[in-house]
């Protein structure tokens, strides 16, 4: 038997279980866990119909438990569900939306890996013997003996790549991190599970974010105000343009976000689109797609991963959305943790609370917050 | 790898003798006990006998014996049986069997317990109204062991002209058990060795009580449904060999037990014993480790092997704050930081010795790696 523990963080997709089932496979020592992160009861005026379907994209629903300990099961592995709830709720739920109501648009899948995944759960599956843990991310890990730093890349499957949201990974958790499936494409894992036999080898993936139901987090943030008993008169607003004009009302400042242009719910001869939320005054202002682009930002509490942090400027490709294209620019270091980065083009809708990750070619250089 | 098991009060393993009294009533009596024939007949006669062993283990006779599919069975019955359209009065650290069907009449009062998870019997007095038609106390905590003056608070209910149903699940096969002083009285078998699936009331002759299942004339009306023969034959093993060697097993239990609580807090630093202080049945302790997660402590012993629990278990299996421990006083994080270990038969003072070693360990590894306890 080999002398380490891998605990796999299972969540019941195909991804985690073919990691459990690659790793046992190669005789490591395997533990399946899943994290209890939210509880789909909670707010059931979401759920279609008021029932709960079983439909994909929903964390840690029972059907999602019953696939991951079928896996475990198949695969002969000790399993365990653990209780992440009251920290999930705390460490990403609240966050999540009093950066909406901040008037940032915040990534919670990051949060979450932040602050749950590779921290307390990491935490959680060292006390309970693991030496290290592994996920079904979609990313590349590699110790790089001469500069003594483990590096990250982007993932083989491009479309599947996640390094957008693992950004904040420490040089120390990266050390107890595997990502075994970087080097895959999807349509590989999927073999990969028939192969292993695994009952989730046709599960379909998931989409969204796992605790927002079909992704509509405006809805998600009216439910859990009325379930705090937050009233719709506490967040209703007027929409402005941006020389000041009040041209309409909305439901809520969590309802808009930069660059979007349906539902602004006003005419005019042009496009409009939203190029900031005020939620101090609950004001959304709203302007011409010229009015979006942005020739520079800010970048705070950044954390460098496969370099050192700089001193001097650094060229890199900036990527400011998940699914943005990754922009070239000249990232200038201006205090700890923080830079100021210079587009070579001016960018539409740079968004406050979203990410910029800065990678040089498939390199995960490093990434932080846009202020 | 070995396994140990120190979670008797989750469920037992069945006995040799049990098994062997049972075994032959599947294949060979298995007539149905309603019959007039012969084989029902022999069914009959096997299921009345186990019920006066239960009936003798109770203090009551053969005919206030319900068999029923288990302890939650019963306590539904007798809670909803008697108090559905009525007020109700229980304990906070019920088990979620009475809990729950406390819930469902028209109206409940769950008394406080003080910091040991004792009921004051002044308290199920104050809380009596015109409409209390039960007070449900349970007689021994499945999480703390600890053992609630039932008698008082029969004599109480007594007065007052009120039912008095106690959940005995936990407590046969630890401590004496007389249903005397209860009108209605709950057992499980698969507590004390018999298998999952059988368990019984005891419902005094003259209790008010409703069926809460509809068919034939099985258990005197009150619970319908073909008998359990060879459940009801465990069952009536089980308490047979309580009868015969119980006293002797639950002192042997206790020393260990008391034997794991000195090592525990010689060894272990910041470890408090839940409920201490409290008449506790022989076989439980709940620790608090502060600083530490209950859930990977219990992952980490079981990767030791050993069985222990923490928590509630809610739908996923995953573990909830126990609600148990938060109405002794504990804060979340104190009760997220308690491990129930429950000795039983199989255990030996090599495995107890074992254990204390894994735990000593594991407290220490875990104490290591959370930064926020140095």
């Amino acid at each position: 038997m080999p002398e380490t523990t891998i605990a796999v963080a299972m969540s019941g997709g195909v991804d985690s279980s073919v990691v459990a089932g690659m790793l046992a496979r190669r005789g490591e020592r395997v533990i399946g866990l899943t994290m209890q992160l939210w509880n789909q009861r909670r707010l059931p005026e979401l759920a279609p119909n008021g029932s709960f379907s079983k439909s994909g994209g929903r964390c840690c629903s029972l059907d999602d438990v019953y696939d991951a300990r079928h896996v475990a099961q198949h695969l002969g592995i000790p399993y365990y569900v653990v209780n992440f709830e009251e920290r999930f709720e705390q460490q990403v739920v609240k966050p999540f939306i009093d950066e909406y109501l901040a008037g940032r648009t915040p990534i919670p899948c990051t949060l979450c890996n932040n602050f749950i995944k590779f921290d307390q759960f990491l935490e959680m599956a060292e006390g309970a013997g693991a030496e290290r843990i592994a996920t079904g991310h979609y990313a590349r890990l590699e110790w790089n003996p001469s500069g003594e730093r483990w590096e990250m890349r982007r993932s083989a499957d491009r479309s599947k790549d996640q390094t957008y949201f693992l950004f904040g990974l420490t040089q120390a958790q990266l050390a107890r991190t595997m990502f075994p499936l970087g080097g895959f494409q999807k349509s590989e894992v999927r073999e990969l599970a028939r192969e292993l036999g695994l009952p989730t080898a046709e599960k379909p993936d998931s989409q969204e974010i796992c605790f927002v139901p079909n992704g509509d987090y405006a809805a998600f943030i009216d439910a859990y105000f009325r379930e705090q008993g937050i009233t719709p008169a506490q967040v209703r607003g007027e929409l402005v343009t941006s020389d000041g004009r009040v041209i309409g009302e909305h439901l809520g400042v969590h309802r808009f976000t930069v660059g979007q242009r349906r539902g602004l719910g006003v005419a005019a001869g042009e496009p409009l689109y939203v190029i900031a939320t005020e939620p101090a005054t609950r004001r959304v202002v709203i302007g011409r797609n010229d009015e979006l682009l942005r020739a520079s930002m800010r970048v705070k509490e950044i954390n460098w991963i496969s370099i050192a942090s700089p001193s001097a400027p650094v060229r890199a490709s900036v990527k400011i959305r998940n699914k943005h294209g990754a922009a070239a620019a000249t990232i200038t270091p201006i205090g700890p943790g923080e830079a100021e980065v210079h587009f070579d083009e001016p960018q539409r809708a740079v968004t406050p609370g979203q990410a910029a990750v800065f990678y040089a070619d498939d390199l995960v250089l490093g990434g932080g917050w846009i202020s | 790898m070995h396994h140990y098991y120190f979670d008797h009060n989750a469920t037992t393993p069945v006995s040799a003798e049990v098994l062997e009294a049972m075994l032959p009533v599947l294949t060979e009596v298995y007539g149905n006990a309603s019959s007039i024939h012969y084989f029902g007949q022999m069914a009959r006669q096997k299921l009345d006998a186990a019920r006066r062993t239960v009936a003798a283990m109770l203090g009551g006779s053969a005919e206030e014996i319900v068999f029923t599919s288990g302890g939650t069975e019963a306590d539904n019955l007798a809670v909803l049986g008697v108090a559905q359209d009525g007020h109700v009065i229980t304990t906070a650290i019920e088990h979620p069997a009475v809990l729950a069907a406390t819930g469902e009449c028209a109206s409940m009062t769950a008394v406080r317990v003080d910091g040991r998870g004792m009921v004051d019997p002044d308290e199920i007095r104050r809380a009596l109204r015109p409409g209390t038609r039960l007070i449900s106390v349970m007689h021994a905590n499945n999480e703390l062991g600890v053992v609630q003056p039932i008698d008082e608070i029969a004599k109480i209910a007594q007065e007052a002209g009120v039912a008095f149903h106690s959940d005995g699940v936990q407590a046969a096969g630890k401590i004496p058990v007389r249903a005397a002083a209860a009108d209605l009285y709950s057992i499980s078998g698969h507590k004390i060795y018999a298998p999952k699936g059988i368990g019984a009331l005891f419902v005094r002759k003259e209790t008010k009580i409703a069926p809460r299942s509809y068919g034939g004339h099985h258990e005197r009306g009150f619970r319908a449904g073909t008998e359990n023969v060879a459940g009801a034959v465990a069952l009536g093993r089980a308490v047979q060999w309580v009868l015969d060697s119980g006293a002797a097993e639950q002192a042997r239990e206790a020393a260990l037990r008391d034997h794991l609580e000195q090592a525990i807090a010689d060894r272990v630093a910041d470890t408090h014993v839940n409920g201490a202080g409290a008449p506790r049945t022989a076989n439980t302790t709940n620790i608090r480790f502060d600083g530490v997660d209950s859930d990977a402590l219990l992952i980490a012993l079981d990767l030791r092997g050993f069985a222990v629990s923490s928590g509630a278990a809610c739908s996923s299996g995953a573990t909830e704050p126990s609600h148990v421990l938060l109405a002794i006083g504990l804060t979340r994080p104190q009760a997220r930081s308690s491990i129930r270990f429950s000795l039983g038969r199989a255990n030996s003072i090599e495995q107890v010795d074992a254990l204390i070693g894994a735990v000593a360990d594991a407290v220490a590894h875990l104490r290591k790696l959370a930064p926020a306890y140095a």
